[in-house]
């Protein structure tokens, strides 16, 4: 296997990310918090303070609500962790990097290199993906600990800030780099040159719907 | 009469089996995948799943950190007989799925659509699903449980007779590529295609196709047993693997259900059943037996029944 393998720092230094390339499998070390549509509102749209050190504590934003429980005398019990789709959060994104200097956002499926181009790259930020969307399991066991869970009263526990300490969790996967390359893109391409192949044969529905493409170099996000 | 303490208990080992046991015929079917897979990306995460699920068992932590939403298929012996009835039962399995939330733990994932209300337990209006389902003998009830991820991967049209196969196959493809590309359907996965029907009925039967079968089925009619086999191939041909990368495996197996439809309809549903197929099933006897199995067995000859009447009983009442 060719994969390159690279164990990073969630406060990560400028080379670090420079050096990552497409593609490459990554383990995190330090702390990660979660931040998804609930606390992106709560701080950029509700301008609450937001409540940990950032990016001194952590510069890596997970897209997750973990499977956890606040237990009755307030510990936590945190079994599988797994990303969401990121590309919802567009919105929010380029406010929460420039406020918080998030330098690794961990999601599922990352965003277009439009995003990537517009406001990753300006602030120094690339994108990691989970691996198959489902290897919570193994991201668990990444969890060396639960350091505080923020705003779950506000915002239940599938949205609220999870402040996770990650000893080599992982895996992750490189999805864009500091040129704004989108690693998803790049696939999407080289399939793209099969795919009239593979419809050779197949028929256009005779009642069409509105808003709808017959290319299938589009996306159905963004 | 079966014990509603025994329900219960057994409901909530299903919550925890289905969150945390990959099924044995779908780990089969990723690994016989995985064999086959060339592209380096897509070979290193079926690699990292097989792993996951590894992990999943000997942590007893659920394999997902989205673990789906809950849903219940209750079959029933038509002699079977529940203690304190049907309201009985079904309280029974909402407090199991609340128990088992915090006792997995699962993620609360059920929320109000509007107000985004979360009881923190997957209970709520609706929620959990309980279907039923019955079979013409037997004293006992099958407790399916399903915790289907995922907000991509599924589709609806409405066809017509017109369109034939070759508009089906488009219809197909279009919903692999589309909800494949990033990986967004969570594959390669089982896919359900519901056929006919009215567009509720479609729905069901195409996730019914994909959630209450295994890989390895095959539909009883030969015809669409091919179709099956045919589209299982259509989809791995498509060059996207895990993830969306490149790839030779989007599709663990096809499974094609069909209801009887509006004589100028052809309605059409796809689902992707992810990489983390939830699924766990208990048969339940009077006696306090209780056998587990991860093949639900719902698509039986009485399920699919065309006739008026049903032959056994028929014959009975002669």
């Amino acid at each position: 296997m060719s994969l390159r393998e690279v164990t990073l720092s969630t406060t990560p230094t400028a080379e670090a990310i420079a050096d990552l390339r497409l593609g490459d499998i990554v383990y995190l070390d330090g702390l990660i918090y979660t931040a998804r549509e609930g606390v992106y509102m709560r701080a950029l749209e509700e301008k609450a303070n937001i409540p940990m050190e950032l990016p001194s504590e952590s510069a890596a934003n997970f897209h997750c609500s973990p499977a956890a429980v606040i237990r009755e005398d307030g510990s936590f019990d945190l079994g599988a962790v797994t990303a969401t789709s990121s590309f919802r959060f567009t919105k929010w994104l380029s406010e929460w990097m420039e406020k918080t200097g998030a330098k690794l956002i961990i999601g599922k499926g990352g965003m277009s290199s439009k995003d990537y181009k517009s406001y990753f790259v300006p602030n120094g930020a690339v994108f990691l993906s989970t691996v198959g969307y489902g290897t919570g399991a193994l991201l668990g066991r990444g969890v060396e600990n639960v350091e505080a869970v923020h705003w779950h009263e506000e915002l239940g526990i599938a949205q609220a800030m999870w402040v996770i300490r990650a000893r080599r969790m992982g895996p992750f996967i490189v999805a864009s780099n500091l040129q704004g390359e989108c690693l998803f893109e790049r696939e999407n391409a080289k399939i793209a040159e099969n795919l009239d192949r593979v419809y050779e044969g197949t028929r256009p529905a005779v009642m069409k719907r509105y808003g709808e493409t017959d290319d299938r170099s589009d996306e159905v996000i963004g | 009469m079966i014990p509603l303490s025994l329900i219960q208990s057994t409901a909530e080992t299903l919550m925890d089996k289905a969150a945390i046991e990959i099924p044995q015929d779908y780990l089969d079917g990723l690994k016989a995948a995985a064999k086959t897979e060339d592209g380096d990306l897509s070979s290193f995460v079926l690699q990292a799943m097989l792993d996951n699920y590894e992990a999943a068992k000997e942590d007893r932590r659920a394999m997902c950190g989205d673990t789906g939403v809950p849903r219940w298929f209750v079959k029933l012996g038509n002699e079977a007989r529940i203690e304190g009835g049907f309201i009985a039962l079904e309280a029974a399995l909402r407090r199991a799925t609340a128990n088992a939330t915090t006792g997995v733990p699962l993620r609360p994932n059920r929320v109000h659509p509007l107000w985004r209300t979360d009881h923190n337990n997957n209970v709520g209006i609706g929620a959990p699903e309980i279907e039923y389902g019955f079979e013409p003998e037997g004293d006992w009830i099958d407790l399916i449980t399903v915790h289907k991820g995922g907000l991509f991967g599924t589709d609806y049209r409405m066809l017509f007779p017109s369109d034939g196969i070759a508009g089906i196959k488009r219809f197909y493809l279009d919903s692999l590529v589309a909800f494949g590309k990033r990986g967004l359907a969570c594959q390669p996965a089982i896919i359900g295609i519901g056929l006919g029907g009215s567009k509720d009925t479609c729905m069901v039967l195409g996730k019914r196709a994909s959630v209450l079968r295994t890989v390895g089925s095959r539909n009883p009619d030969p015809k669409i047993a091919a179709l099956e086999d045919e589209f299982k191939e259509l989809g791995n041909s498509i060059g996207m693997g895990a993830m969306g990368f490149v790839g030779k495996n989007m599709v663990i197996d096809c499974n094609i259900e069909v209801g009887y439809c509006h004589t100028g309809g052809m309605q059409m549903s796809v689902h992707a059943f992810c990489l983390s197929s939830r699924r766990a099933v208990a048969r339940l006897f009077p006696d306090g037996r209780v056998e587990h199995r991860t093949d639900p067995d719902w698509f039986t000859p009485y399920q699919r029944r065309e006739t008026v009447d049903w032959k056994p009983q028929r014959e009975a009442a002669e």
